[in-house]
């Protein structure tokens, strides 16, 4: 397709805006915010125009944007979107416009948190856009990295006391703190990103026609060994990012420490990237490979599912709850993946949608009511409902949408994903799939119950708390009107995501 | 002419959705409470109007129709559908929600009226999302549909059990609803699953034409409708997931008459009557809805003699009705459980309408802080006699045929043991529904014995009246908005009461599947039963000729059990707090000290290798020179190794 280079407009605009606000917003912390949001804004609209343009009649990969870089070793820049990619872009768009908003009050160096950010989200769009996967691999580098300075420098410390036959190692790993959260996280997924790259290079080298493009690689047919192999090895890779047990312990600590607008964006649309390259690279080229791995990663999905909730419904902050639930709300992503049915797969990127958004929505309320209260300890708390009306009501919204309430869209979701699992080859994996739902109705609900309803508590720090104002509102009213909307009307997102599934498990059934 | 029906049921089911959008998201126009009251009652009664319209169109034999649109497009067809499927049943069914529903509302006006404008607002936004989905569930074409409104109406009831947020026990009670109902929709959520995959389809037209060609596969269909019978028992509160309605009155007296007796928690029974086709396939299945069906009845009626409050009575009268609609199910009568149904909606929520009347004057639900009401307030007590003796099954009262179907149909089954319970319900049932009609209305202010004082049922009733109470009692007939639902609802009970006891001697809806050879002796010795429950309670609450407190020592035992609930909510309790939460704080535990404690340990090993290593750069000369000579050493070594 040629003409407007919609697909580069919209995932150059955030880096561009990053360049404007590193030198020309020196001390200029209202124009850091406005070009930010400016670029946020360019990003969203081309997205929404590349969501409304996408020819679902014609299915298949579209904007294609061509140049070749390095053609000695067949490495170009290439971009295209089908189904998948289009949501995950439009996601990512609206993760970043609410977290613009929900940064706004940020003190520190907001010069170079903004910038980092939107560098962060270059990279996001950019892996969910290229088809070349060295161009791919270095776009997910762009996005793994600026989290470490992210956290490391605008994080939050708590305290976790050493027990347990390994607590010696504690105290020397510096366990709680922002540093260790932030070394661990960026440590863990680099330790991914190798495997990614021998991934990428063993296909390259199988292939041995010097190309890096997705589409050559697709039409390649490579040994079931080699597949076998290079399967398991992006698997690791993306799956450390997407939170995969029992490699998910970066989560956490990264999501608790990390300030709100980074909470959002990594839980809200990294983690995508990783069930992203599992579903692109990993069926999408390796059709051997993934029949010979799918019950291990639908077994393990069902361990993240139950496993993260019931962890989830032992913490006492407020945010490991949240990080928690995202340990097994990735596992109904991966798990869906795993069943390689049409409905399965369609509940799989549907929910990576919903719990991008979701999410999103339950950090910057946590956000907030950190903001407001000072604290996160969930059990301290109490009777808030009163004072912060909003705030309660989105947060029961995005508990809702979290336990597969219907009329959110989490319910289509994980529903699309029972009926997928029950459909594939292992049929049980429907019965962990349900029961993380009813676990993660009593935690959540446990967790609405303290904070906001019941007698108020005494404590003197809440008292006259404020409900959400001004540009607060933005964030959340955007988040909870997508929560519904996807959740009331599926097919909008529904339609596109089917042209892009129901050929890539064509291509897998035929082997 | 049945185009006509699904157009106007369309139509009645948008109504209360343009409401609820309303108040939902216009905030400054829901706070202001009144107005955002009466709006919502205005769509209320054009639903209702609607809803007959719709139902005159349709008719008792006017064929079923469904208007259907695509909802989850998939390979170019659609995987689920919405719509509405519109057949005498499901027209019915929508005339009771809507009038319950506007009723409710409209006495809501008067029952809360001190509530401050924004708290007014939310409610009658619950409130029109609760009429919305409940004519949702009502008309669904397909199971998904039915499901989603299912989750959505047990929303509700969440909601507006926390109406009054503030009080630790509604927001208990609120969880503990939800979580308990929950529970059976897991059941509910895999039955549809698995039926999907047996039959194709979520569609109940198409699934029925399947059924009845013998196209849908049989085997292994017990485990599918036990499934489905799981949500249908925890909607409408069968032992053992009945525990929540009970505690579900924490709520507004007006949320409980339509959520909690008339409409919600008869999901479950309408779910199973209109897959009755499906359920007809798995008898083995049916036999244990008509079990648990009878025994709840009875563990619920036993329970409701020792409540000493007024709603907590008529919540276990609603459960143990409940399992006398399953039991006719169960016997393979189902349109006999949903007659019931209706007809125990319109008493019911004549029932607890009146007990909130009660509870508005009085300013407690205590039953022993009422007595002599009679006099005060006299169209009061003539509704709430006019409801308890259609719950008691008198001829000329709502529930009378109603009640004899079931027996009848129970007994024709040869379902004995069933009927046998259900008898004994039957006396029980006259016992303690006039055991609180001569405590509350004649019988002068007595110290209630049955439960004697100190027991927890009793603390707890005193406890937890209504945060309604106002401080000062006026117990004198309510405003208009209060009594015109209560004589609608009164009359109504009288008039289906006197039409089927003296004219139409036949079920009303749905096809007699089997036509009832009830024995001679039924009806006299039913009403025989409830005449000698309404006697005994007479002779000990009203005349005193039997002390109370000895016929309560007759049953020693039995009555401290059921002052304990007959321990399941002990149970529950112990399973939540100890077992899951034990258990996901051992998992907690064990993610932060185990497997990421295994992880601090590869750091720390990497940290302190790093320390240990670093000693090699000494930063002296003749270190590296030593290095140097045993590296080559070693490589000299090997080279000669290899190359030999």
């Amino acid at each position: 397709m040629t003409g407007f280079p919609v697909l580069s407009v919209m995932t150059w605009a955030p880096f561009v805006a990053a360049l404007i606000v590193m030198f020309f917003a020196r001390h200029k912390p209202l124009l850091v915010r406005w070009v930010s949001l400016a670029g946020a804004t360019v990003s969203l609209v081309a997205s929404l125009w590349v969501y409304w343009e996408y020819d679902q009649a014609v299915a298949g990969f579209q904007f294609h944007e061509t140049l070749s870089l390095v053609p000695q070793l067949g490495i170009s820049y290439l971009l295209a979107v089908d189904g998948i990619s289009v949501l995950m872009c439009v996601l990512t768009s609206i993760i970043i416009f609410a977290g613009v908003f929900a940064s706004w009050t940020v003190k520190e160096r907001g010069q170079e948190f903004y910038a980092l950010l939107l560098l962060l989200v270059t990279g996001v769009y950019g892996v969910f856009v290229s088809l070349d996967l060295f161009v791919f691999f270095l776009f997910y580098e762009i996005a793994v990295l600026p989290m470490y300075l992210l956290i490391g420098i605008w994080g939050s410390s708590g305290y976790v006391q050493p027990q347990g036959i390994f607590g010696w190692a504690f105290g020397r790993t510096g366990v709680g703190s922002k540093e260790y959260a932030a070394m661990k996280l960026t440590l863990y997924l680099l330790f991914g990103s190798a495997f990614i790259l021998v991934g990428i290079l063993a296909l390259y080298v199988a292939g041995g026609s010097r190309t890096f493009s997705f589409l050559d690689f697709q039409a390649m047919t490579f040994d079931p060994t080699l597949q076998s192999w290079v399967f398991l090895a992006f698997y690791v890779g993306f799956g450390i990012l997407a939170g995969i047990w029992p490699l998910h312990t970066w989560s956490p600590d990264g999501h608790a420490s990390a300030p709100t607008a980074v909470s959002m964006l990594h839980a809200g649309v990294l983690m995508k990237l990783g069930a992203y390259g599992v579903v692109r690279l990993g069926m999408g080229l390796l059709p051997d490979g993934t029949h010979q791995w799918a019950w291990l990663v639908g077994g393990i999905a069902c361990v993240n599912i139950v496993y993260g909730a019931l962890s989830a419904m032992a913490q006492k902050d407020l945010k490991y709850v949240i990080a928690y639930s995202s340990v097994s709300h990735m596992g109904v992503v991966m798990l869906g993946a795993a069943t390689l049915t049409v409905a399965g797969l369609n509940g799989s990127v549907f929910q990576m949608f919903a719990h991008g958004i979701m999410t999103g929505l339950f950090f910057a309320l946590v956000g907030l009511i950190y903001e407001k209260t000072h604290s996160r300890a969930i059990f301290t708390m109490g009777g808030f409902g009163t004072m912060m009306p909003g705030i309660a009501t989105a947060f029961t919204i995005g508990g809702l949408s979290s336990l597969g309430l219907p009329a959110t869209a989490g319910f289509v979701a994980e529903f699309l994903t029972f009926l997928g699992a029950w459909s594939s080859d292992h049929r049980w994996w429907l019965f962990p799939g349900v029961v993380g739902a009813f676990l993660t109705s009593i935690y959540v609900l446990r967790v609405v119950r303290q904070i906001f309803w019941g007698t108020k508590s005494e404590d003197p720090h809440f008292q006259n708390l404020p409900d959400a104002v001004g540009t607060e509102w933005v964030a959340l009213g955007i988040l909870v009107f997508v929560l519904v909307l996807f959740g009331v009307a599926p097919w909008i997102a529904i339609a596109p995501v089917d042209t892009a599934t129901v050929p890539l498990l064509m291509r897998l059934a035929g082997r | 002419m049945t185009t006509d029906a699904a157009g106007l049921a369309l139509l009645s089911l948008l109504l209360p959705a343009i409401s609820f959008l309303l108040l939902g998201v216009v905030a400054p126009f829901r706070r202001t409470g009144r107005p955002a009251a009466w709006l919502s009652i205005l769509f209320a009664a054009g639903a209702f109007g609607a809803a007959v319209l719709a139902c005159r169109a349709q008719g008792i034999a006017g064929e079923p129709t469904r208007l259907i649109w695509n909802w989850l497009p998939s390979e170019g067809r659609a995987l689920a559908t919405i719509g509405v499927l519109v057949d005498a049943d499901s027209t019915i069914m929508l005339v009771l929600v809507t009038l319950v529903a506007l009723l409710v509302q409209l006495y809501s006006i008067g029952y809360l009226s001190d509530e401050p404008a924004t708290a007014l607002g939310r409610y009658y936004t619950y409130q029109s999302l609760f009429a919305f989905s409940m004519m949702g569930l009502v008309l669904s074409p397909n199971f998904l549909q039915l499901f989603m409104c299912w989750e959505l109406v047990g929303l509700c009831s969440y909601l507006l059990i926390g109406f009054w947020y503030r009080k630790p026990e509604a927001a208990r009670a609120a969880v503990k609803a939800f979580w308990t109902t929950k529970a059976g929709d897991v059941g509910l959520l895999i039955g549809i699953v698995l039926l999907w995959r047996q039959a194709g389809t979520f569609d109940l037209t198409d699934m029925r034409a399947m059924v009845e060609s013998g196209a849908l596969p049989v085997a292994g269909l017990s485990l599918i409708t036990f499934c489905i019978y799981l949500g249908a028992m925890g909607k409408s509160a069968q032992f053992p997931l009945h525990v929540w309605l009970p505690d579900a009155m924490e709520g507004p007296t007006p949320v409980s008459a339509l959520i909690h007796a008339a409409t919600m928690v008869t999901a479950g029974v309408y779910l199973l009557h209109r897959t009755s086709w499906l359920f007809a396939l798995t008898p083995d299945v049916l036999l244990i809805v008509a079990w648990i069906g009878a025994f709840t009845a009875l563990l619920a009626a036993v329970l409701a003699c020792v409540q000493d409050d007024i709603k907590r009575v008529l919540a276990y009268s609603t459960v143990s009705q409940l399992g006398y609609m399953m039991a006719a199910i169960g016997a393979g009568l189902s349109a006999a459980g949903f007659f019931h149904l209706l007809t125990h909606g319109v008493f019911k929520a004549l029932l607890f309408l009146g007990a909130g009347a009660v509870i508005h004057g009085v300013g407690s639900n205590d039953l022993s802080r009422m007595g002599g009401l009679a006099r005060k307030m006299p169209q009061t007590a003539l509704l709430f006699i006019i409801g308890t003796l259609s719950l008691a099954g008198i001829p000329l009262f709502g529930g009378f045929l109603s009640k004899e179907e079931i027996l009848g149909a129970v007994w024709a089954h040869g379902l004995v043991g069933p009927f046998i319970l259900l008898m004994l319900v039957a006396f029980l049932t006259a016992f303690y529904m006039f055991r609180v009609v001569f405590l509350a209305f004649f019988a002068g202010p007595v110290p209630v014995s049955v439960a004697s004082s100190g027991s927890p049922a009793h603390v707890k009733a005193s406890a937890a009246h209504d945060s309604h109470a106002h401080g000062h009692s006026h117990e004198h007939d309510p405003p208009a908005t209060m009594l015109l639902p209560l004589w609608t609802l009164g009359l109504l009970s009288l008039a289906v009461g006197i039409y089927f006891t003296l004219i139409a001697h036949a079920l009303p809806v749905g096809e007699a599947e089997h036509a009832i050879e009830a024995p001679a002796w039924l009806t006299p010795s039913a009403v025989g039963v409830a005449v000698a429950g309404i006697l005994l309670a007479w002779l000990t609450y009203q005349r005193r000729a039997i002390d109370a407190a000895s016929l309560a020592g007759m049953f020693g035992p039995i009555r401290s059990a059921a002052l304990a609930k007959f321990w399941i909510d002990d149970i529950f309790t112990f399973t939540f707090d100890v077992v899951l939460l034990g258990f996901s704080r051992l998992v907690g535990w064990v993610d932060r000290y185990v497997v990421d404690g295994l992880l601090n340990v590869v750091s720390a090993w990497t940290l302190t290798a790093g320390d240990r290593l670093r000693m090699i750069q000494t930063g002296r000369a003749q270190d590296y020179v030593y290095g140097v000579a045993v590296g080559l050493l070693i490589l000299v070594l090997w080279m000669r190794w290899a190359l030999a």
